[in-house]
């Protein structure tokens, strides 16, 4: 029993899960779910579909290169069981994600950080240009309480 | 017929009964001559025309005889074993007559065509032409109804003829025959494929039936016949005949069944009786007796008086085989030797024609003679031996095959006890194969552990060199305000321009006032409009108002009378009764068409089974191609 990964959106698919296709040069493609198989029926390159994993580290949204990689792959070396070497191995694998899941975070925040600034001007902009929307505009708010005064000064007037 | 022809009845054609040949002769005219004729024509060409029909009839006619006479096949030159076993089956001159009427007939159709031909010649009209054409084809059909019981009977001949085994006169034969009830069909049944019906009484073989079996590798033919009884040859019946026409014209190796132990219903001195009677038709064959049923009397055990008739017979050069069909005890004995009897005798024959010493004068035949009393056996060298005695001497590994066999039933198939690792005790570990959403087995590396610190390390780096270290914003309390601002300026945005979509999305055309109908709500308002005039009590009514007042009395009144109660009298049609107002028929009404629509055009397709739903399919005639084919995009 393997866990393998879809070959559109990279997302992990479970055994008795997604559906697979043989080309007939006995290439396999194995898809998670319906989305993803119409996708690559109708050719599309999971690179340019801007929802797959293939999209957001070809173009640069997630961590891609990392040491971390490395410990994750498919060795091809026979190796005989051993259980102390699995039960280092499982923690490893813990160790590994963890760190992994840190450099991620780090990496997205140094990201979005470039785009502070243009945001920040931004909200100055907005707030500048589109003040009335929230409240009235002052010369307004002015006028009005003026002539307030003004009636009831007369009122107070006519009383008088 | 030459006489090496293999004797195959099944292709003959069949024989339509006289009705369905008519019907078969006249369509064909139907449809193989011209059918548009016209009086205007010239003369010459409506004669033509007539005279084609008859004589396509005529020519179809003669055909279809001929081929029935050709394909049945002529009792005098056909093998005369089979104009014998017809002979005895359809009766010779039945047959023959048959297919002499047949032949009359197609000469008279002949005559009648000619004479038709000739009279249509002086034909002065179309009517003329047509009805000396219609008088031939009628005198034709006639003479073919005439024949309907030629016909029928031919018919049923062709029917048994095909099921008729493929007997081959000629080649290496054994002929089975006997008292019934012997086991003729069971020998049949054991020494070849046939499937014979065996039953434990009397003429359960009814005709003859063929088997085919192979020795010396050549094909041997095997011949079951019905039985036959003891009597003179005018008595015997149909069946019986069969069998003797087998004997009388077959070249085979004949094989009398005797049944010893008597269980036929028949003696001894009975089947020794028939056999006397037979021999006539057994000269020049090779004969043997097969006694059988030795299953239930051994030949030691029979009286002597039977050991002396039976001793009689092998007097004569006649050999006794004893056999059991049921026990098969010396049943390919009885094969092999009647095989041989009749391969030496086919050889004598065969010795004794012309062509023979052609050819031997070419054969030589090789016969080696041994060499010297010199004994040569096998060579093994030494070292092999020894080789073999080591081998042997080693102990082998306990296979699993011998745990199976020296743990018999309590054996259980363990596949994990030859696991070489290097714990013992781990063999039956259960392997785990997933661990939160990772192949185990990709991490699976005996230097992890070192890489894994280097990582470590590797992290400890990163955190001193404070990569991870939070940048402490310095967002003033101005910029906060400010983006909160922001924030709430966006929303609203939103949502006002949502409000401006909404108001734009009226999707219908604007109807003037004038048209707009007069609702409840409207109609109190000018109401209430009316009052206020009335009551007041200037004279200054204006026009407008005058006019409104008019109007809103003229909706009053036709509203009032669409829904106003009707009187039991007055009765209405049903598809008003049902509504209050006509607004509400009307509305109905458009329902109701709405409903109807699929029936309405389902009704236009017409009533044919092959109605194509749409003529143009969108998907077929739109779009560009890319995948698929140009049938189906």
């Amino acid at each position: 029993m393997r866990l393998v990964k879809c070959y559109f959106c990279s997302s992990t698919i479970y055994p008795g899960h997604g559906i697979q296709f043989v080309r007939n040069d006995n290439k396999v493609f194995k898809f998670c779910r319906a989305k993803c198989h119409k996708a690559f029926k109708k050719h599309r390159n999971p690179r340019k579909v801007r929802w797959t994993k293939a999209f957001r580290k070809s173009a640069g949204k997630e961590l891609a290169i990392d040491s971390t990689f490395e410990f994750e792959r498919n060795r091809n070396i026979p190796v005989k069981y051993n259980r102390e070497l699995w039960n280092k191995s499982l923690e490893a694998i813990k160790r590994v994600q963890e760190i992994k899941m840190k450099r991620q975070h780090q990496y997205v925040k140094n990201r979005l950080k470039a785009n502070t600034a243009a945001l920040k001007e931004a909200d100055y902009e907005e707030v500048k240009q589109n003040i009335h929307i929230l409240e009235e505009p002052k010369v307004k708010k002015e006028a009005k309480i003026k002539r307030a005064t003004q009636v009831i000064q007369e009122i107070d007037m006519d009383t008088d | 017929m030459a006489a090496t022809t293999c004797y195959n009845f099944k292709k003959t054609t069949v024989v339509p009964s006289a009705k369905d040949f008519v019907d078969i002769i006249l369509s064909k005219t139907q449809r193989k001559t011209p059918t548009v004729v016209h009086k205007h024509y010239q003369i010459g060409r409506i004669r033509q025309f007539y005279m084609r029909k008859v004589k396509f009839t005529q020519q179809n006619c003669h055909d279809r005889l001929s081929q029935i006479l050709n394909d049945f096949p002529k009792l005098d030159e056909v093998h005369p074993f089979y104009a014998d076993l017809m002979n005895i089956l359809y009766d010779k001159n039945h047959y023959k007559l048959a297919l002499g009427q047949l032949n009359t007939a197609m000469h008279l159709i002949d005559n009648v065509a000619k004479d038709y031909v000739r009279l249509l010649k002086y034909g002065d009209s179309l009517y003329r032409c047509k009805q000396l054409k219609k008088a031939a084809l009628g005198r034709m059909c006639t003479i073919l109804k005439r024949q309907n019981q030629s016909l029928q009977y031919l018919e049923q001949v062709r029917q048994h003829l095909a099921r008729l085994p493929t007997i081959d006169p000629n080649t290496r034969t054994i002929l089975i025959c006997g008292f019934p009830n012997v086991g003729k069909s069971s020998f049949i049944n054991k020494i070849t494929r046939a499937d014979v019906e065996v039953q434990p009484y009397a003429f359960t073989t009814k005709s003859l039936f063929v088997g085919h079996m192979d020795y010396k590798y050549l094909r041997w033919q095997v011949v079951d016949t019905p039985g036959i009884l003891d009597h003179s040859l005018e008595q015997r019946n149909a069946i019986e005949m069969q069998a003797i026409a087998a004997l009388a014209h077959l070249r085979a190796a004949v094989l009398y069944i005797m049944d010893i132990s008597g269980q036929c219903g028949h003696s001894i001195e009975e089947q020794i009786g028939l056999f006397r009677s037979l021999q006539p038709l057994f000269s020049k064959k090779p004969i043997l007796i097969a006694l059988n049923k030795i299953d239930i009397i051994g030949v030691t055990d029979l009286s002597d008086d039977v050991k002396t008739q039976l001793q009689s017979l092998t007097t004569e050069g006649i050999d006794l085989l004893p056999m059991s069909t049921v026990t098969e005890e010396g049943l390919f004995d009885v094969k092999k030797e009647a095989c041989e009897r009749l391969l030496a005798q086919r050889i004598e024959v065969k010795l004794k024609s012309r062509r023979v010493n052609d050819i031997i004068n070419r054969v030589h035949v090789a016969t080696p003679v041994q060499r010297d009393d010199k004994d040569r056996p096998v060579f093994i060298p030494d070292s092999v031996k020894e080789k073999k005695a080591i081998d042997d001497s080693i102990s082998k590994k306990k296979l699993m095959r011998d745990y199976e066999e020296e743990l018999g039933d309590d054996y259980i198939l363990d596949l994990k006890r030859e696991y070489d690792l290097k714990n013992e005790d781990e063999k039956y570990d259960i392997v785990p194969e997933i661990y939160e959403g990772k192949n185990i087995a990709d991490f699976i590396d005996p230097e992890i552990m070192e890489k894994l610190e280097s990582l470590e390390r590797e992290e400890e780096l990163r955190e001193a060199a404070g990569i991870y270290d939070d940048e402490i914003d310095e967002d003033d309390d101005e910029y906060t305000e400010i983006k909160k601002k922001a924030d709430l300026i966006r929303s609203k945005k939103k949502l006002l321009a949502l409000k401006n979509r909404e108001k734009k999305s009226r999707n219908k055309p604007t109807m003037p006032r004038r048209k707009i109908q007069a609702t409840r709500s409207r109609l109190d308002k000018f109401q209430n409009m009316d009052e206020m005039e009335s009551m007041d009590t200037s004279t200054e009514a204006n026009a407008v108002s005058r006019k409104r007042q008019s109007l809103s009395k003229e909706i009053m009144q036709r509203k009032r009378k669409a829904s106003r109660s009707v009187t039991r009298s007055q009765s209405r049609p049903r598809d008003e009764s049902a509504f209050a107002n006509p607004s509400q028929k009307a509305r109905a009404r458009i329902l109701t068409k709405k409903s109807q629509k699929k029936i309405r055009f389902g009704a236009l397709k017409g009533e044919s089974d092959r109605a194509i739903p749409d003529l143009k399919p969108k998907h077929l005639y739109s779009g560009k191609r890319k995948q698929g084919k140009t049938s189906r995009r």
